[in-house]
């Protein structure tokens, strides 16, 4: 699990990065034993190509996007940078260490290069942070929706579309067809979103905010 | 001359081979596969948006129906991540239980697939043995949770309860006679490590039968032998884990490269394939089989040695006992804030991730420091499998397709999320 050593190799492996991303790197983070880099949005390919070809990453992981736009609002602190981002997980199996890629996407040009070409891996992966939060990929050569229905309208992930979704599917007996209406199931919201600054393992007598949450 | 043309043809959803609800659409040569484009989402139920809705202990039911033949792995990954961000471990006995139990779900996950497999193509026979043995293993997940499928027994801070002493048995019925019922409840007769162990000790007999009936059958040899291969470096491209990286011949397992719990303590062996083929595939998953039985022998001997607690003593995190509650002014206040509002994870981020059965099964946990998870992403290791499937069926027959999908352990639960 945890090693002692891990800092340290950690440490190495981001001056490494550091030399391979050049300025396209704007920062980066060590927590809970995992190296966490943040890289421009649009040198995200060249970056992805150097640390597969320099830094033995052979394996794209995982691809994420992430919508930061609720992050902390129950009274903790929001998150500083761009509404969205795309999150790489990358997996190096000859070095045997992973790296987190995290590359802000504003919302007023949600567009970024394909990783497609560096890892063929990223195909379906791109598709659904496409389908989920409607962030494009550029140059992905079949960027459809993936895991929602035929004709989905809207980008279900992001924190401003509801839970519940906005229609409903049912059987018409009248029309003896299937049809789609808007959801008739009021949202609702069982137990609130609560951030308390004291968090686990110390005392949790005083709170801090309270909001219900809006759905 | 006769007239030559291609044929698109539809494959699934509703098909016994489709694993679930896959559709695919193949573009057909005659009967040579020149492309095929997979539709998935038809099982897609949002889990990781409705895990965003939830305190953090609500949704690990939800990480039960992901992969629904391997349960408790997803449960492990997700538990795992929430207590990383936590920043506690599991009492000793309790990282030894989930050890166990993921050994136990990885034999249940192939028993099912090697069942499935066969059944695509053509071994009736291995479906039934396989499922015999599923049997045996549901009813352990039974004994520890109360549930044979969906069992919510991982809890971040240790297990939901310790094993039990005893096993249920089967009533007297009239389809069998007091003997038989008898000697159907022998191995229920002591505790639940007792029918583990009796089950651990015929269980490789049970492989070597599944080896009889395939490993040399011509036919099973006819149909996976040269079928979809995929080179090592293709395989890490492609974003391949699991039996799927090591059928081409990389040796990678999480259990052994990056030890979580304390899979360091015990001692097993890696099998690696050398073709990449259908058929390698195969003989890395019977071999995980032998090697699971061994790793639950292992944890037997220790579980049984051991006594211990399997939740850590911190009532923030884990439910008080319900006897403290009907005395304990505290207790029960614990109880009421734990079960109506939860608990609140440090602000951070971690990816965690297993060697489930299929892959490499993560979990990218992000807290903003709320009582439920500010994003939840499910790295499931079927997705980049199944993405892959054009490339790995491109130039083989149609009924190859089958073979492909089988040797792919393909469960829609986890794909569609």
């Amino acid at each position: 699990m945890t090693n002692a050593d891990n800092t340290s190799s950690l440490q190495q492996l981001a001056s490494l990065v550091g030399e391979i991303a050049g300025n396209a790197m704007t920062g980066h983070e060590i927590s809970q034993n995992e190296l966490t880099i943040t890289v421009q949005r649009e040198k995200i390919k060249e970056v992805c190509k150097g640390l597969r070809d320099q830094a033995g990453f052979e394996q794209l992981s995982d691809l994420c996007g992430v919508d930061y736009s609720d992050y902390g609002k129950e009274g903790g602190s929001s998150w500083p940078g761009d509404r969205y981002a795309v999150v790489y997980h990358l997996i190096s199996y000859s070095n045997n260490n992973r790296l987190r890629v995290r590359t802000p996407v504003a919302e007023s040009a949600m567009t970024i290069d394909s990783v497609i070409d560096v890892w063929a891996g990223a195909d379906w992966f791109e598709r659904e942070a496409f389908d989920l939060f409607g962030i494009i990929f550029q140059g992905h050569p079949d960027l459809r929706r993936i895991l929602t229905d035929y004709g989905f309208i809207g980008h279900p992930f992001r924190k401003d579309f509801p839970l519940s979704g906005h229609v409903e599917m049912r059987y018409d007996e009248e029309q003896k067809r299937v049809i789609y209406q808007p959801v008739t199931i009021a949202p609702r919201t069982l137990v609130p979103r609560t951030i308390r600054k004291d968090v686990f393992g110390k005392s949790s007598k005083t709170e801090t905010t309270e909001s219900a949450e809006t759905n | 001359m006769s007239e030559i043309r291609n044929y698109t043809m539809n494959f699934g959803p509703q098909h016994p081979a489709a694993h679930g609800v896959l559709r695919v659409i193949m573009e057909m040569d005659g009967e040579v596969i020149e492309r095929c484009d997979p539709h998935i989402g038809l099982l897609h139920r949002g889990t990781e948006k409705l895990a965003e809705s939830k305190p953090y202990n609500q949704s690990i039911g939800y990480m039960d129906r992901l992969d629904y033949v391997s349960m408790m792995c997803n449960e492990h990954a997700y538990v795992m991540a929430i207590e990383n961000l936590l920043g506690v471990t599991a009492p000793i006995r309790a990282q030894y239980i989930r050890v166990m139990f993921d050994e136990i779900t990885r034999i249940l996950n192939h028993c099912m697939w090697l069942g499935a497999h066969g059944l695509d193509i053509g071994a009736m026979t291995v479906f039934l043995y396989c499922f015999r043995e599923r049997e045996d293993l549901m009813d352990c997940y039974e004994a520890v949770s109360g549930a044979r499928m969906h069992a919510t027994y991982y809890r971040p801070g240790g297990v939901y309860r310790d094993l039990p002493d005893s096993m249920p048995q089967y009533d007297k019925s009239d389809r069998f006679s007091d003997a038989e019922t008898k000697q159907r409840n022998e191995d229920r007769s002591g505790s639940l490590l007792d029918f583990i162990e009796a089950f651990t000790e015929r269980f490789p007999a049970y492989v070597d039968e599944y080896e009889t009936l395939l490993s040399d059958n011509r036919i099973w040899k006819q149909r996976t032998v040269d079928i979809g291969i995929v080179t090592p470096e293709r395989a890490k491209a492609l974003g391949f884990t699991g039996p799927m990286l090591r059928g081409s011949g990389i040796e990678w397992d999480l259990r052994k490269k990056q030890p979580y719990e304390v899979y360091d303590q015990l001692d097993f062996d890696i099998p690696v394939g050398t073709n990449g083929d259908s058929y390698d595939r195969y003989l890395v998953r019977v071999e995980e089989m032998r090697q699971s039985n061994r790793i639950i022998k292992q944890c037997i001997e220790w579980l049984r040695n051991n006594p211990g607690p399997v939740m850590l003593d911190d009532h923030k995190l884990a439910p008080p006992s319900r006897e403290d509650m009907k005395g304990d002014m505290e207790s029960l206040i614990h109880h009421f804030k734990l079960f109506t509002e939860g608990y609140c994870v440090p602000a951070g981020e971690v990816y965690t991730a297993i060697e489930h059965p299929k892959g490499e099964f993560g979990i990218y946990l992000i807290s903003d420091g709320a009582n439920k998870p500010y994003r939840v992403k499910i790295r499931a290791p079927g997705y980049p499998h199944l993405a892959a499937l054009n490339e790995m069926s491109k130039g083989h027959m149609l009924a190859d397709m089958v073979a492909i999908i089988g040797t792919q352990d393909i469960v829609f639960g986890e794909i569609d999320r």
